[in-house]
């Protein structure tokens, strides 16, 4: 603007607005028109939009708009919509004997998806991220089980729980506490972990080691087998191997005979649908360990 | 731009512009050999535009069959028996330096020819002013009629002029989608309407891109929007090679002076060969006076030589008063050197470095191409949960792996690990019984495909140790790839 050749007299160029200071001049250089008309076209586009949307906030929610959108009714619809595309799957899934599928079929490649997702949410709570679980929390990407590791051994682990006494179906066994109840003790229960860590092969022969073997035959053999290798029938881990859900040093292992364990699991049946339950059968499966 | 500030002046008188108006440049037609040259750089260029997309190139029944395509799709780019993958895209990066160290070498050598014989811009340019020349007859012609009242004829003129210009753009915007699909099927698809609609989109983007650039703006997009002129600018020294007026022969320009046999002006004092014809201001597609001395604008297509050699032969004067020269040798002429021969100008150091650097860019890039594996293998460790202990003690790991094969057919491949001792492996999809040394298995073609497995080994002290995965293909070509990875173990006791 500055080149603009300025002559007030001849009224040429840009009108003066009658002030002047030391000799700089106010002049009126007006706006382009087009940005004008580009200003207007935004007040106007602005004011259909209130018209249209969600826009001016009240007390519980904004005013509705005459369209009748809402991002929380978009959600809402996505999702109906990608629960439709998904319907026939599920359905196929809810009725599905998962352990006759075929591991390579697409539907059992969707379960193990839809099971990953429904893992995240159910079960890495207490069984971790990684299916690795903790001290108490069986991991489940390894070859041990507690209860079994086939397809139907797991449906049934998850649909039922473990312990429940509102399932009828449930996993249920009890150790029975050999200190705390008094059946054995606190010298024979040494004996005892003796016997056991020496089946482990944790630790050698010992003299304690073999007076354990005589009160294991009396008192856990029933269970746990007379070779410690455990029964899946009560729930009752392999003795020997080298995966300890509560730990295999001395003290861990005189607490747990002392004062027994008594692990639980929600019964999911209760709290999910059948094809949720199929789809974490077939994911908890695939982990490594599935038999 | 002398010659540009001069003219968009006129008719400035009381209002101001902020942007000078374009002048009308209607350049006159004229013949010669840079004119033919032209022709001849214009039929190929446009030809090997056209053309391309149309060569087919056998390669087997798992990859398209055109010789150049690029498949944005499934993300690959063919060029005759070279495969590009996305991965190898520092191929295109190479391409690109050479492209950049190409021009430069080519403006040390023949100063702006891109500009002047094969930019796009300036060989779609050169068409559209054929065109108009074709329907509103030549220069003089051209400034009547657009002085002339509208009118039946003139409105004609302007239809098929415009209706001209946009065919031509609409064919540039079609073949070029045609290095994107198959052209053949996408050329029926186009006909019959079925084609994607960003096929269309394209087409009327780049029909419009070339209407307005090639039609409307032409020497605009030189002189205000191109970065080259500039960059050229920097580049161009004494000793490269522009079209130069030979101010020193053609001054003071004798205007209508009659001249004698020898042609020597009769008239007193000494006057240069220059009869002040505007023959070369005529010319010229972007409207400057060449005689002004070097400028930008110029972009040096040799027209303005053709045409003054024209008038020099007339008035019987040596040819070359406007001619491709160097400022150097100018002044050595001036100064009453014998002209220097082109290929003195062309054949200097700088020419061979920058033709050195530009081979050494292209041969290792052939050599990379050449040399380059078909088989790629990449290992990603299981990072949740990194370890596994199995009941017997030992360690399970688990590793996701990325198989490449960029042959366009199977290829069976064997896995094997190196420097952990004891260990086997599996495939997730098998049965952990089926577990060995080694794992066999058939990779799908022209792709990245993914595999889980599982490697299991002694717990031995508790520590991570690094390992190969080795794949090697078992068929007769072979080929292998390896890499590293670690395998986890558990520090403390169960």
């Amino acid at each position: 603007m500055t080149d603009k050749q300025r002559d007030p007299a001849e009224g040429a160029g840009p009108q003066s607005m009658g002030h002047e200071w030391d000799g700089i001049e106010e002049l009126n250089n007006p706006l382009p028109r087009w940005w004008l008309w580009t200003f207007y076209a935004t007040i106007l586009f602005a004011i259909g939009y209130c018209v249209v949307y969600p826009a001016i906030p009240m007390l519980h929610s904004a005013t509705p708009g005459v369209s009748g959108w809402s991002s929380r009714g978009q959600l809402a619809a996505e999702t109906a919509q990608a629960e439709a595309a998904r319907a026939q799957m599920t359905a196929q899934l809810a009725s599905v004997d998962i352990s006759t599928l075929d591991p390579a079929s697409p539907l059992m490649r969707a379960a193990v998806e839809g099971g990953r997702a429904a893992f995240r949410i159910n079960c890495v709570q207490c069984h971790g991220s990684g299916a690795a679980g903790s001290k108490g929390y069986p991991n489940l990407n390894d070859d041990d089980w507690l209860w079994g590791g086939t397809m139907a051994e797991i449906h049934q682990t998850i649909a039922h729980g473990i312990r429940q006494p509102d399932d009828a179906d449930t996993r249920l066994s009890q150790m029975p506490a050999f200190g705390r109840d008094g059946i054995l003790q606190p010298a024979e229960i040494d004996d005892v972990v003796s016997f056991v860590r020496n089946a482990a092969r944790l630790e050698g022969a010992s003299a304690s080691a073999r007076r354990g073997a005589a009160l294991f035959e009396t008192n856990c053999a029933v269970c746990h087998g007379a070779n410690a290798k455990g029964g899946r029938e009560f729930g009752a881990p392999d003795l020997t191997d080298a995966i300890w859900l509560y730990g295999s040093d001395r003290e861990a292992l005189t607490q747990t005979i002392a004062n027994a364990r008594y692990g639980v699991m929600p019964a999911w049946a209760h709290r999910l649908d059948p094809a949720t339950i199929n789809m974490l059968t077939a994911y908890v499966h695939q982990l490594g360990g599935g038999e | 731009m002398a010659s540009h500030d001069d003219r968009s002046g006129k008719g400035g008188g009381a209002k101001v512009r902020l942007y000078a108006r374009r002048p009308d440049i209607f350049p006159r037609a004229v013949d010669g050999f840079y004119r033919r040259l032209k022709w001849a750089i214009m039929a190929v260029t446009l030809a090997i535009y056209y053309v391309t997309p149309w060569l087919r190139w056998d390669r087997g029944p798992y990859a398209p069959d055109q010789a150049v395509l690029i498949d944005l799709a499934h993300r690959r780019f063919y060029f005759f028996s070279i495969e590009i993958w996305p991965h190898e895209f520092y191929y295109v990066a190479g391409l690109l330096v050479m492209a950049g160290v190409g021009l430069f070498l080519v403006t040390s050598t023949i100063g702006r020819a891109w500009c002047g014989y094969a930019c796009p811009q300036t060989v779609w340019t050169d068409l559209f002013l054929h065109v108009e020349r074709f329907i509103d007859g030549d220069r003089n012609a051209q400034f009547r009629l657009k002085k002339a009242p509208w009118g039946m004829a003139k409105i004609g003129k302007r239809v098929a002029k415009h209706g001209v210009w946009l065919v031509i753009g609409l064919l540039t915007g079609g073949a070029w989608i045609f290095y994107f699909a198959d052209a053949p099927a996408l050329a029926r698809a186009l006909i019959a309407g079925t084609a994607a609609p960003v096929a269309y989109g394209t087409i009327a983007v780049l029909t419009a891109t070339t209407y307005g650039l090639g039609g409307l703006m032409r020497e605009q997009v030189c002189i205000y929007m191109c970065p080259w002129p500039r960059i050229q600018a920097a580049m161009l020294d004494e000793r490269s090679l522009i079209v130069t007026y030979k101010d020193w022969r053609g001054e003071p320009r004798g205007h209508g002076l009659k001249r004698d046999a020898e042609g020597n002006a009769k008239a007193s004092a000494k006057v240069g060969d220059c009869i002040d014809c505007n023959a070369c201001v005529a010319v010229c597609p972007t409207g400057i006076d060449i005689r002004d001395g070097a400028q930008m604008a110029c972009i040096t297509c040799a027209l303005c030589i053709d045409a003054c050699d024209q008038m020099m032969a007339k008035v019987g004067r040596p040819r070359g008063l406007i001619d491709y020269a160097t400022l150097e040798d100018c002044r050595a002429e001036a100064a009453g050197a014998p002209p220097v021969p082109i290929r003195r100008t062309v054949l200097r150091p700088r020419t061979f470095l920058y033709l050195g650097l530009w081979s050494a860019v292209g041969l290792a890039m052939l050599f990379m191409l050449g040399a380059r594996t078909r088989l790629d293998l990449h290992v990603a460790h299981d990072r949740n949960p990194l370890w596994v202990r199995m009941s017997d003690g030992s360690i399970r790991n688990g590793y996701t792996l990325k198989l490449r094969n960029m042959e366009s057919r199977p290829r069976d491949v064997t896995l094997t690990l190196e420097g952990l001792p004891g260990a086997t492996l599996w495939g997730a999809m098998q049965a952990e019984e089926e577990r060995g040394a080694t794992l066999h298995f058939t990779l799908p073609p022209d792709r990245v495909s993914e595999q889980r497995i599982y490697v299991r080994a002694p717990a031995a002290d508790g520590k991570g140790q690094d390992f190969d995965f080795i794949l090697a293909a078992t068929d007769s070509e072979g080929g292998q790839d390896r890499d590293r990875s670690t395998f986890e173990r558990p520090e403390e006791q169960p």
